[in-house]
């Protein structure tokens, strides 16, 4: 029963969020805050775990084939679907679950703790448009992070290729050409979009309704990192097999 | 002028509030007073909408707020300001910015006269040079004046404060009373204060009402509140030796 109302509870939040809209002088200071916050400067992370996951990809793909019958070029073929397909939009988002995610959840939280949530209801103000729309706005330049975790986990495979001689340059370039479905780039993005928007409700629902003290606000974050997580594993699964398996 | 009829609220099988009736005067500080759990800050809660009441009437001016739909709400809210038990500043905006804010949401002013009215009202609550500090930066006593500031910037015609003098020296105290007070006067507000502190009852009292276990158990003023013979009240107000003495100077002198 309390699921149910949780749930209900989000979805409420969510069409609150849409309501009453701050002022565009406010709110744009807001988007750009959120954006360095939540992007920008998560995009050092990204990029170190995209470099060397492309990196392992490569390397376990390129030690597991040993049947001389198998092309090369099967190497940078492997990475780049592994990297595409779920490492750069699923696996990313579920790090990012815990940063982003945790970040929301503790800054939000954090404020109603203090009572400048009450503060904000108070003067009028729709606390949830002020504080959640800019966030969803923000994350709505994930793909622009996925983008660049894909392209550095393939240059991660080559420079795998190059550094450990797992296999040339030249058939690691051909297997990352080999094949190509555009539809798996609409298809990973699409996954991104809706990931995006589940990177900012969740943990700022979490962060909004949570009850306590400073130590409910840490209870909160993790809460907030495990049903962003589930949640995105079981859309991964429903959205893969509604896009690819038809 | 703030009128409740007959206000229940609970939580659970907690009876909170069980049928308190009031009315809090414009141009007067209103005090609510009583011990802890007795349900002020509920009370307060209730007024602010904070809390949706389970039963009962809340009415701003002939306003009746459980029939206004989330916009008045909202529109009747620009109207309030609040003083935080814990100020609840803003802590990534800096003073200036925490005063400015309603007037940032609430107004079409340009940046120059949003900056002139919050520097007007940090004057007038004695706040010079204080500007570009952060509320951590801030004493307790900085951070309940920049907090009023920010509560008056926008001519509210109701002004609320849960305990503004908690955690506060005798001294901050008096003057954060004194200066609520003043400002009331000033801006003819209909001020409501949550306060289980005696001396802001000498102080500024000007209307009191006793809560107990959720119910009004008296209501009066400052001067009525040293003659009452309810035992419920003296027991509270007249709790400390020093209040005791106070009391019977005041009844020998007026005798």
């Amino acid at each position: 029963m309390s699921y149910l109302q949780n749930i209900g509870t989000y979805f409420l939040m969510i069409a609150e969020m849409f309501r009453k809209p701050t002022k565009w002088s406010v709110m744009r200071t807001l988007i750009f805050k959120d954006i360095d916050d939540l992007i920008i400067n998560s995009l050092g992370i990204v990029a170190f775990i995209g470099f060397f996951v492309g990196g392992v990809v490569t390397i376990q793909t390129a030690l597991n084939i040993s049947n001389p019958l198998i092309p090369k070029y099967l190497v940078g073929f492997a990475t780049r679907q592994s990297i595409i397909l779920e490492f750069a939009p699923t696996f990313i988002s579920i790090i990012m679950a815990g940063k982003v995610g945790s970040f929301i959840t503790s800054s939000i939280g954090t404020m109603r703790v203090t009572e400048q949530i009450d503060a904000l209801e108070v003067m009028g103000i729709n606390s949830l448009n002020y504080l959640v729309f800019p966030k969803f706005i923000a994350m709505m330049l994930y793909p622009f992070v996925i983008s660049i975790a894909m392209f550095l986990g393939m240059v991660g495979g080559l420079a795998a290729c190059i550094f450990g001689g797992f296999t040339t340059v030249n058939d690691y370039i051909m297997g990352i050409q080999e094949g190509f479905e555009p539809f798996h780039i609409s298809y990973a993005f699409i996954k991104t979009l809706v990931f995006a928007f589940l990177l900012a409700t969740i943990p700022s629902y979490h962060g909004f309704y949570m009850k306590g003290g400073a130590l409910e606000v840490g209870k909160a974050s993790t809460t907030s990192f495990v049903w962003t997580s589930v949640v995105i594993i079981l859309l991964n699964y429903l959205l893969t097999d509604m896009l690819l398996s038809s | 002028m703030i009128e409740v009829t007959d206000l229940h609220k609970s939580f659970g099988d907690a009876h909170i509030l069980k049928g308190i009736s009031a009315y809090f005067e414009k141009g007067k500080t209103n005090l609510i007073i009583g011990q802890s759990g007795s349900g002020k800050t509920v009370f307060l809660k209730c007024l602010l909408g904070l809390f949706e009441s389970d039963e009962g009437i809340i009415s701003y001016d002939g306003k009746i707020f459980s029939e206004l739909n989330d916009d008045q709400r909202r529109d009747l809210r620009a109207d309030m300001g609040m003083v935080f038990q814990g100020s609840a500043l803003f802590d990534s905006m800096t003073i200036l910015e925490n005063v400015m804010f309603p007037l940032q949401m609430f107004t079409n002013q340009s940046k120059s006269e949003m900056e002139d009215r919050a520097d007007f009202v940090l004057k007038r609550v004695n706040l010079v040079d204080a500007h570009k500090k952060f509320p951590a930066e801030a004493s307790g006593g900085m951070q309940k004046r920049v907090a009023i500031a920010r509560a008056i910037v926008n001519n509210p015609k109701y002004l609320f404060c849960d305990e503004p003098n908690s955690g506060l020296d005798p001294n901050t105290a008096i003057v954060i009373d004194n200066l609520i007070k003043e400002i009331t006067d000033e801006y003819q507000m209909t001020t409501v204060i949550n306060s289980h502190d005696m001396n802001s009852v000498m102080e500024i009292g000007e209307k009191i009402i006793f809560l107990k276990d959720g119910e009004k158990a008296w209501e009066g003023s400052k001067e009525t509140i040293f003659k009452t013979d309810n035992k419920v009240v003296t027991d509270f107000v007249y709790s400390s030796n020093l209040f005791k003495k106070v009391r019977q100077m005041y009844i020998d002198e007026n005798e």
